[in-house]
């Protein structure tokens, strides 16, 4: 079954939901979906220091940030084929553009809304700087940017899409570690690649994000990876906080009528 | 074939945790869990302080001293009254001061009333705000001048309906968030938002009324310190291993001091109800707890949010118990 995010927020007639599959298996680290995206979008630069963490120097997604690539540097035990007994372990991070996304349904402005291809965007003229969708997001991916106090993250190149091109980082990955098409052909792409590369013993290789009954619905942008998810610095098990809305609402019912029910007491007695 | 030793996370970059924490402070057995670098996996909210925790106390203050308005006007304790409506629109409108500071664009804070989201706690407390500030607002006018004295009383109970919701909602704002503390007490959190509210405007009324002319003050905070005590003990029960977070650190600290004066106020303000210093010094303190909770809550969040700890540990056991079951 696949979800209509689209088809949810409204969309009539709309195009088939696009997405990434970050094949993290075949990257190389060469950052040139970093810097693509940069250009692209003309995002401004924000830090060229040296973080020594391993090559990243971008540390994480953010504000003006909106393709980090992680590397981690496993120690192995067996050293068959790895060089001086570490693995590499490289991988392009980016917004997941959620199914039900937590940052869509906090925002107060509608600033950031879904599009038709099923992606969510921040309109920058709408964008009040509330900062809700920052604490909302369960993986860190959108932030506000200090020099025009809005927030900002990926638009999946929403202006490239509409105009027939593919993002700007996928078409400057040099291996198609990231890929880009509609989220159905690339989830079963990402099944037949998950199978193979377990057959030739990579254990632990794992889809994330490509569950449609997760708790994010499935990400229009999913991942292939070769260890556990927060060693990419992912959460586990990431939960949409608006699934709890309904009950978060009651209870604050509850407690405002109990709050109400004093004040009417109180207004019952007489004055001695 | 490659083997990877991932059971070990101290031999893995980002060992997350341990690095932070003083040994005699765990109120957990030490977890192993992995980080990439330590870094935390969820952003801390872009709110600053003291802008958004003084703006759920005062949010919390103005919308039960509406309540204790209404209440006391009903009753025939017209200064106290008098004292709970002005407190209120005091507040609300330095609440919403510290609302549009807090934003990156303060000067589009007027796109919070552009669409309506049930979805956005923070939309449906800008639409409950606007309506709640000018009824507050004419209902303490009103008293004051002495002008359109039957509307007045209208407007009086109307604020005093629309209190509850304004001392409430926030505990949904913040709730609704991927801030772990916050998320996973989401079940009490309304009732500690309920009571320390209550218990603040209660404690104003102490403050400024004399005790024999403020009795329904003083029920009102008995009530809502009592209501706040026990939610918060139940609200760190249920939180389990992320309750650290409350009782650890800056935060740690202020919500033990913040307990230590609620009960000490409570005692104040039941024993010392024929005596107005004490009757004042504890609605005094009661006003100040309820600020401190508030700031400690905050501010036990943010440390929840900071530490990849507390996103992952509870995120993999859950993950891990779904797997086992299947």
């Amino acid at each position: 079954m696949t979800a209509d995010p689209a088809g949810r927020a409204g969309y009539l007639e709309h195009p088939p939901r696009m997405g990434f599959f970050t094949d993290t298996s075949i990257c190389i680290g060469c950052k040139a979906c970093e810097v693509a995206c940069k250009e692209w979008n003309a995002v401004p630069e924000d830090g060229l220091s040296l973080s020594g963490m391993s090559y990243d120097n971008t540390v994480g997604l953010g504000a003006s940030t909106w393709r980090h690539v992680a590397f981690i540097e496993q120690p192995v035990t067996a050293v068959a084929d790895a060089a001086e007994g570490v693995r590499w372990l490289m991988a392009s991070d980016v917004c997941k553009h959620c199914t039900e996304s937590a940052c869509l349904d906090v925002c107060p402005t509608g600033a950031l809304f879904r599009t038709e291809f099923g992606t969510v965007v921040v309109q920058d003229d709408v964008c009040n700087g509330c900062g809700y969708c920052v604490g909302a997001c369960p993986f860190g991916v959108i932030a506000r940017r200090e020099e025009d106090g809005q927030a900002h993250k990926c638009t999946l190149c929403y202006d490239r899409l509409g105009a027939g091109m593919e993002p700007a980082c996928a078409k400057a990955c040099p291996t198609e570690s990231i890929q880009f098409g509609p989220v159905d052909e690339l989830r079963e792409r990402a099944a037949l690649r998950v199978a193979d590369l377990r057959a030739a013993g990579q254990d632990q290789a794992q889809l994330y994000l490509d569950d449609p009954d997760d708790g994010i619905g499935g990400g229009g942008a999913f991942f292939l990876l070769l260890d556990e998810p927060e060693v990419y610095g992912l959460p586990p098990d990431p939960v949409v906080t608006t699934r709890d809305l309904p009950s978060i609402w009651k209870h604050v019912g509850l407690a405002a009528a109990g709050l109400a029910a004093t004040g009417i007491a109180l207004g019952l007695g007489r004055r001695k | 074939m490659t083997q990877v030793e991932n059971d070990h996370p101290d031999r893995v970059p980002g060992r997350g945790g341990r690095r932070r924490r003083r040994a005699e402070q765990l109120m957990v057995p030490d977890v192993e869990f992995t980080s990439y670098y330590g870094r935390p996996v969820i952003k801390e909210p872009a709110w600053g302080i003291p802008d958004v925790p003084g703006y759920l106390f005062l949010g919390g203050l103005a919308g039960a001293s509406s309540v204790l308005a209404a209440g006391a006007e009903l009753s025939g304790y017209g200064e106290l009254a008098r004292v709970a409506k002005v407190g209120a629109l005091g507040a609300i409108s330095l609440s919403a001061v510290a609302l549009v500071h807090d934003l990156g664009r303060p000067e589009r804070f007027l796109n919070m009333l552009r669409v309506f989201k049930p979805s956005s706690p923070m939309s449906v407390g800008s639409w409950l705000l606007a309506a709640y500030g000018p009824v507050a607002g004419a209902a303490a006018v009103s008293d004051v001048t002495g002008i359109l004295r039957p509307a007045g009383t209208v407007a009086t109970v109307g604020a005093g309906l629309l209190g509850p919701g304004i001392a409430t909602y926030t505990a949904a704002l913040i709730c609704d968030t991927a801030v772990p503390g916050w998320h996973e007490g989401r079940r009490e959190m309304p009732y500690v938002f309920a009571g320390s509210a209550a218990s603040a405007a209660g404690g104003l009324g102490l403050l400024a009324v004399h005790p024999a002319d403020a009795e329904p003050a003083r029920n009102l905070a008995v009530l809502g310190a009592a209501v706040e005590l026990i939610a918060k003990r139940q609200l760190l029960d249920r939180l389990g291993d992320l309750a650290e977070p409350y009782q650890t650190g800056t935060a740690g600290a202020i919500l033990r001091l913040a307990e230590f004066l609620t009960v000490g106020a409570l005692a104040g303000a039941v024993l010392g109800r024929r005596n107005r210093a004490v009757s004042a010094l504890a609605g005094a303190s009661l006003v100040a707890a309820s600020a401190m909770t508030r700031f400690g809550i905050f501010e036990a969040g943010m440390a929840s949010a900071r530490d990849p700890k507390y996103t992952v540990v509870p995120q993999r056991r859950r993950r891990d118990r779904r797997r086992g079951m299947n």
